[in-house]
């Protein structure tokens, strides 16, 4: 019995390895998934996103790959259509064997992945700033948390501006309503009165702006300093800026902060009745550092284009795709439960001259950059963090976030954990 | 030495330093390098003393600060000045360097920065012979109120031949007197009743800060009745301004729908693609001022008078293929033609994202329709106002060619009866085609007006296409007079709407609004009689 268990164990064994050299033998590149769209509405944010993927793919390949083996990249067209997002995830795990996706621009479009990776057990990398209230065990979000866009921004305005009256500006959707609650809870325990905070939601596309920039600039002359937070998204900002100018606000009368509007977005417009207007972000093209100088030159020689524009959600696929492979060498393989076990704690240097690490709640580390745009459509770094900033992906300003904590290591392993009540999963 | 002494009198007159002896070379070398930093705060402050200092120069140094031509070298901190031909000027000597200077880095600016430099050099250009400089010194001085330039003020505003800018000198001293406490309070009383007349936003502001802390009970029932008196002038300004802000709108529907109003209205095809033709518009204006940038800049103004009638002829192309190829076979299956036109837009939308990338592209506006004009707090932006002119012009004009020429009689013979109109001896297929191309291509002429208010990507006719059904069904489907009022209309009703119930609810609203108004008027507000009804 026991002979014929080793036996049998034996024969396994041989089956099992001679099965493993013929699947490395049929799987002789590893894949990677590129889920963005590059058609519909999002294509204009996402295309970019997709040539930083197939750019920095190519260049690990001439580096020799990883583990030994060449990457290859899989990508999927999603469309700017959320359910087909999760469709196209699907596939690429399942259908394509991709051991790693780089994708997704809007919250919605990660919600309706999130359920998909979960249950495939495979690594999604986000690279964009959100609002936050979110971790997930299979999700490594490169982007900014609020902390590490909006409240620095505001505490700028506060303290260099000496701004008093608030607008939050948005878009009518889960961003910008997430960051406004957590920015007006900010700002009341800052002891801003409700008074002195005007909110104004708008449709996405937003075209026609003159009533609403009419009421900013009344709202403004209150004989307070007054300031717009804007999380205005994608093409509604042209028309915006475009109506500032138009009604001659300025940036040294009303300031506009704005987190979603970066070097690609800004090259739509004359940036020339904008100077002075800011944006906070994690990166900037125009940071004077080695790292960023080599990295801009590679990509426009890539791309063929010596006026290719460089930008923060870049930044962030380039950290999160230099954390993997840094994980999946420090795991000697590229399965999903021992890379993303090995992701926590890998640092690797960000294109603003420092480090960024990947904490235990799969958030990265960052500085915060506010820059004022410049005639030329850059940015000038007018203030930046001393060092990076950890996210807080769960909101201390907000009821019901505020007691939660992210810690995918082992033992706690739980992306909610309630520190008053003890458990793992959520408001208890 | 006297030469140089008279220029620094007519610079500094009120200012304290004025007393002082002009600075000496080294001195000046010594206040201009507190500029040479990278220190916002520093910068800041080396402004203010530079504008107090009186020096000859920095009046050059404060203009090349604020339009980014100042740099400095890290070695020894001395301050150069780019001139418009690029050459470098040493700014504490006025003279060019033997050999040019290198290693310099610029002196960078920021917001703090800017507004120190607005307020130096307004009260330094008070006395400049332009007189738009005079007043937007003196609106610098208002929006300052530094106390030391009401020396300077008062001179000035004796000289002051201008009315004009005589009224904002005395308005920028109003507004310095207003909150100077130990003013006479005839003095304040006066200003108070100046800013009351000025009766703007800035005023209002103003007199909104004056409290009992800070002035006698006689000034602080002054301000309250001035302030009172400022608004009710506003209110009623905001209301001419919304009604401006709606017929500006309601131009806009109007551009996007006009073309729409052909195709839909009066050939009853439902044109999912209609967006696109305006698109393909804004991207000819795109292209026509691409090669006018790089091969005829001079005619940058003209690059919107080019653009019409080629925007005209590519959407009316690009329409008349639409209709030669896909929707004849269709005539007559409403709901396959819009099928069949969603995925040409579509196609179309990805065509030109191939083509042009997926970004925004740049339309720069030519210099007749940037600025503001203002009307005593009523503002008319001339973008705007050009829109609206050139939409009436479009509109105009089709009517014209629907009641004047003969393509419009046969146009009209085929919608009433087409088979007595065939009958007749009219080739309605080929009125048919033209018919579309001619929609299509007034369409392409809205996207040249559209591509200076909106951006120009593959996704802009998405946001005008559900807009502009609207407009003509609500108008009444088959009239042109009923798409210019149904546009207005909608323009006007969502700009009241907008400040009392907010953009996206407003919307809702109105949307909610139109689907009751068809449930009783099925035909719109103007509906068309007669047998083509029936058909």
């Amino acid at each position: 019995m026991n002979r014929l268990l080793s036996r049998f164990a034996a024969s396994a064994l041989v089956a099992g390895s001679l099965l493993a050299t013929v699947a490395a033998k049929a799987e002789d590149t590893i894949k990677i998934g590129i889920l963005h769209s590059l058609s519909g509405t999002m294509a204009i944010s996402e295309t970019t996103l997709k040539d930083t993927m197939l750019f920095l793919i190519d260049e690990q390949n001439k580096k020799g790959g990883v583990l030994g083996k060449k990457l290859e990249a899989v990508v999927v067209d999603p469309a700017s259509n959320w359910p087909l997002f999760a469709e196209k995830a699907r596939e690429l795990i399942t259908k394509n064997k991709v051991v790693a996706t780089f994708g997704c621009w809007t919250s919605v479009s990660r919600k309706s992945v999130l359920p998909v990776f979960e249950e495939l057990n495979s690594v999604l990398f986000y690279p964009v700033q959100y609002e936050g209230e979110e971790s997930s065990k299979n999700i490594f979000y490169t982007g900014a948390a609020p902390n590490q866009q909006a409240i620095p921004a505001v505490d700028y305005l506060m303290e260099n501006e000496k701004v008093q009256r608030w607008v939050l500006a948005g878009t009518d959707y889960v961003y910008p309503r997430t960051t406004n609650k957590i920015l007006e809870a900010y700002l009341k325990a800052k002891g801003v009165k409700p008074e002195d905070i005007m909110i104004n939601y708008t449709p996405f596309g937003h075209s026609d702006w003159q009533t609403i920039v009419a009421d900013v600039k009344k709202f403004g002359s209150a004989g307070k300093k007054t300031a717009v937070v804007s999380t205005i998204n994608g093409d509604a900002n042209v028309p915006f800026y475009k109506e500032l100018g138009n009604q001659g606000i300025k940036a040294t009368d009303i300031p506009v902060v704005a987190f979603s509007v970066g070097e690609e977005e800004l090259a739509g417009i004359d940036t020339k009745p904008l100077v002075g207007h800011l944006a906070a972000w994690n990166y900037f093209q125009s940071v004077d550092v080695p790292e960023n100088k080599a990295f801009i030159g590679k990509w426009q020689a890539y791309t063929k284009n010596a006026k290719r524009t460089t930008n923060d959600p870049m930044e962030a696929h380039v950290i999160g795709f230099n954390m993997w492979v840094k994980a999946v060498e420090k795991a000697g393989t590229t399965d999903a439960t021992p890379v993303i076990d090995a992701m926590v704690g890998v640092s690797v240097p960000n294109l603003t001259g420092g480090l960024s690490t990947m904490m235990p709640n799969h958030h990265i580390t960052k500085p915060v950059l506010i820059g004022e745009i410049k005639a030329d459509g850059q940015f000038n770094t007018v203030w930046q963090t001393p060092g990076t900033v950890v996210a807080n992906e769960w909101s201390p300003y907000l009821e019901g976030s505020k007691d939660l904590i992210a810690d995918w290591r082992a033992p706690l392993s739980c992306g909610n954990f309630n520190v008053k009540t003890g458990k793992c999963g959520g408001k208890g | 030495m006297s030469r140089r002494f008279m220029i620094l009198m007519s610079v500094l007159i009120g200012w304290v330093v004025l007393a002082a002896a002009p600075l000496r070379a080294d001195d000046a070398s010594l206040v201009l390098k507190r500029l040479a930093t990278d220190n916002y705060g520093d910068i800041e402050a080396g402004v203010a003393a530079l504008a107090a200092s009186g020096l000859s120069v920095s009046e050059a140094v404060l203009n090349a600060l604020a339009d980014s031509r100042l740099s400095y070298r890290p070695s020894d901190k001395a301050l150069f000045i780019k001139d418009p031909s690029g050459r470098w000027i040493d700014a504490a000597t006025n003279t060019a360097p033997a050999e040019a200077p290198s290693g310099l880095k610029s002196v960078k600016l920021n917001n703090r920065v800017r507004r120190a430099l607005e307020a130096a050099l307004g009260s330094m250009t008070l006395m400049s012979s332009d007189p738009q400089k005079r007043i937007a010194a003196a609106e610098a001085v208002f929006k300052s109120r530094d106390a030391n330039t009401l020396a300077a003020l008062d001179a000035v505003i004796g000289k002051e031949a201008d009315p004009v800018v005589r009224r904002h000198f005395e308005e920028a001293r109003a507004a310095v007197l207003l909150l100077k406490t130990d003013a006479p309070e005839a003095d304040r009383v006066k200003a108070v009743e100046r800013l009351g007349e000025r009766g703007d936003q800035d005023s209002l502001a103003l007199l909104g800060s004056v409290t009992e802390a800070n002035a006698t009970v006689n000034i602080v029932s002054a301000a309250k009745l001035a302030a009172k008196g400022i608004e009710r002038w506003l209110a009623l300004l905001s209301t001419a301004q919304n009604a401006w802000y709606g017929l500006s709108l309601g131009s806009v529907l109007l551009l996007a729908a006009i073309g729409l109003a052909i195709t839909f209205g009066v050939m009853g095809i439902i044109n999912m693609a209609h967006g696109e033709m305006v698109m393909l518009g804004a991207y000819t204006t795109f292209v026509v001022q691409e090669v006018i940038r790089t091969k005829a800049p001079g005619l940058f103004d003209w690059s919107l008078p080019i653009a019409i009638p080629l925007a005209f002829g590519v959407s009316a192309l690009v329409g008349l293929l639409i209709e030669r190829l896909v929707i004849r076979y269709l005539y007559g299956r409403p709901l396959e033609t819009l099928l069949a036109t969603w995925g040409v837009s579509l196609v179309l939308q990805q065509a030109v994202r191939s083509v042009f990338g997926a970004n925004n592209r740049e339309v720069g506006a030519p210099s007749y329709m940037a600025g503001v004009w203002d009307l005593g707090g009523f503002q008319i932006t001339f973008g705007r106002l050009w829109i609206i002119v050139f939409s009436l012009v479009v509109f105009f004009a089709l009517l014209g060619v629907m009641k004047g020429t003969s393509l419009g009689l046969r146009m009209r013979a085929v919608i009433q009866n087409r088979r007595m109109a065939a009958a007749m001896g009219i080739r309605t297929p080929v009125v048919d085609a033209l018919t579309f191309a001619l929609g299509s291509g007034v369409a392409g002429i809205a996207g040249v007006a559209l591509s200076q208010i909106d951006n120009v990507s593959p996704n802009l006719g998405q946001s005008y296409i559900i807009d502009s059904f609207l407009v003509v069904v609500f108008g009444g489907v088959g009239n042109l007079w009923g798409t210019l009022l149904g546009a207005l209309s909608l323009g006007l009703a969502n700009k009241f709407l907008e400040p009392l119930a907010g953009a996206v609810l407003g919307k809702i609203i109105l949307l909610a609004v139109i689907v009751l108004f068809i449930q009783r008027r099925p035909r719109g507000l103007f509906a068309l009689k007669g047998r083509a009804v029936d058909s």
